[in-house]
């Protein structure tokens, strides 16, 4: 287990990289979404506004 | 050319040409008018960038300026900066340009020449080339022209100066034409010159290389043909792809 | 009668029910191949003859990379569309694109950097991959600079298609160029690792990976893609159905 961590001395390296991606993957997926309510809500915004023109 | 009212209307002369039978001599008068058209536009910019002669002498200043920093910076030393001289002259060269690109539309955008140019009905590509080659003509032959003082200034030695002369020539003719695709993109943006610098830069890259490169087998007295060639290379697929897609975005860009 | 599914495409109500039925296919298989990947490349595959247990960074790094140069194609190919077809739908995928590959572009820098410098020593070698990837973030950059920069969205929507195609035109220009000039000062590749034969342990997680990643970048997309049609379609009747759901 701990030489599974140690990586053959390369730790230091090898998880800062698999975090990096891994915090991309989160980022980009978390971004997303986040993307699409903002755009549902603003789309529902938008439909209220016109409604309230007529 | 004197006593010329609207520029821009004689462009649309051309147009007016009588019906011509056979579309084979119809489509020879229309790269005829092509050719005169671009030949006017080209006349303008030559002409209008004269009266404010004060304007082309800043990127040259400029291009002095940076090439002053260097030896302020590291060194006075001449072997050291012969060394650094191709990279000094190089990035000083395409800064300035960047710098020059700000002249090639923004007075056509304003007056509304562009528009006239899109809407004459000539192939704007034509008109782009004929504004891209003014501006090569206006900054680029002249930063070639004031390479070898730089330098010179920076420990080269006169052997060297006809091919810095040669690779800064070729070089920043496709540094222009990449310039007149960014340029014409981002036309309608406001204080524009970060994203500008952003879009051109990476597309000079390989114009810096070849070019850097062309000058450094020429400092050390190295045969320079292969890398001059590939700069001419990319100069002649600039011309040709170039124009078209800034035609493309001026286009976009006046909707 | 083939053409009818292409048309459809064209369709903003069409493309965003669509991609909102298929995003849950392909991000559980993606979350699957990618943790099958993980397991694989950390714990299975043996470590390498040169390089030991540091060259697993491979199955992060390599994979950005694909990404980042796979992304760039969909959103150059995609404009490319949007620009002569006059599809909107078309526009919508390439701003998808964007800023997923900007952030893979970004990984594969920083995973490259931390493996270059057990192997190479220093973080940063301008190495002509990893100089490559630089340049391609810059062209990611400028682009979502360009379409922010311009106000109608439409304008900017054809504006940064020119870009991007003048952009895919020149990275193979810009990577030859890189290419030669790294090779006039002959710095070594790590990408490079012991080349007979990769065991099958060591070549499977960096393919699950692979296309782990591909699947994720489709489920990404087809995310974006619903947003960017939304903000695309300012009064249409079917966002009502859509929104109040």
């Amino acid at each position: 287990m701990r030489a599974f961590f140690d990586m053959g001395g390369y730790a230091a390296f090898v998880w800062p990289a698999y975090a990096v991606t891994l915090a991309v993957i989160g980022l980009n997926i978390v971004s997303a979404r986040r993307a699409l309510a903002r755009a549902r809500e603003q789309a529902r915004r938008r439909l209220q506004i016109q409604g309230e023109a007529r | 050319m004197s006593g010329l009212e609207s520029p821009a209307a004689r462009t649309l002369a051309p147009v007016a040409t009588p019906i011509v039978r056979g579309a084979s001599r119809a489509r020879a008068a229309r790269s005829a008018d092509a050719i005169e058209a671009a030949r006017l536009a080209l006349l303008r910019d030559l002409q209008l960038a004269f009266r404010k002669r004060s304007q082309l002498i800043q990127p040259l200043a400029f291009f002095a300026m940076v090439t002053l920093l260097f030896p302020l910076a590291v060194s006075p030393e001449l072997s050291r900066l012969r060394e650094l001289a191709p990279g000094v002259l190089w990035v000083g060269a395409l800064l300035a340009s960047l710098l020059a690109l700000e002249f090639l539309f923004r007075d056509d955008a304003y007056d509304g020449t562009l528009e006239q140019y899109a809407l004459s009905g000539q192939p704007l590509t034509a008109l782009m080339f004929a504004k891209t080659l003014a501006h090569w003509l206006l900054t680029g032959l002249p930063l070639a022209l004031m390479a070898p003082l730089a330098a010179l200034s920076l420990g080269v030695g006169p052997a060297a100066l006809p091919g810095i002369v040669a690779a800064v020539a070729i070089g920043s003719v496709t540094l222009s034409l990449i310039g007149s695709i960014g340029a014409s993109l981002t036309l309608g943006i406001k204080r524009s010159g970060a994203l500008l610098s952003l879009l051109t830069l990476p597309l000079s890259l390989p114009v810096l290389i070849f070019g850097a490169r062309a000058t450094q087998l020429a400092i050390h007295g190295a045969p320079y043909g292969a890398p001059l060639e590939l700069l001419g290379a990319l100069a002649v697929l600039g011309i040709t792809l170039a124009p078209f897609a800034a035609a493309a975005a001026v286009r976009i860009s006046l909707e | 009668m083939a053409w009818t599914w292409f048309h459809r495409l064209a369709s903003p109500p069409h493309v965003y029910a669509l991609a909102a039925r298929l995003t849950p296919w392909f991000a559980w298989p993606a979350a699957l191949c990618i943790a099958a990947g993980l397991w694989g490349g950390l714990v299975l595959a043996p470590p390498d003859y040169q390089q030991g247990d540091g060259f697993r960074i491979l199955y992060v790094h390599a994979p950005s990379a694909w990404m980042s140069l796979m992304v760039y194609m969909t959103m150059a190919i995609a404009a490319a569309i949007g620009l002569i077809w006059r599809m909107k739908v078309a526009h919508a995928v390439a701003a998808s694109c964007a800023p997923i590959g900007a952030s893979f572009t970004f990984a594969a820098l920083v995973t490259g950097a931390l493996w270059g410098e057990p192997m190479w020593g220093t973080y940063w070698e301008w190495d002509p991959r990893l100089t490559s990837e630089l340049v391609l973030l810059f062209l990611y950059l400028g682009y979502m600079g360009l379409r922010a920069g311009i106000e109608d969205p439409q304008r900017a929507d054809r504006a940064s298609a020119v870009l991007a195609i003048v952009g895919v035109v020149n990275v193979p220009i810009i990577h030859y160029s890189v290419t030669w000039w790294n090779s006039l000062h002959q710095a070594p590749s790590v990408m490079r690792l012991a080349k007979p034969a990769m065991p099958f342990a060591m070549v499977a997680p960096l393919l699950l990976m692979l296309l782990g990643f591909t699947l994720l970048f489709v489920a990404l997309l087809l995310t974006r893609l619903r947003s960017e049609v939304l903000a695309r379609e300012r009064s249409a009747s079917w966002i009502r159905e859509v929104v109040s759901a």
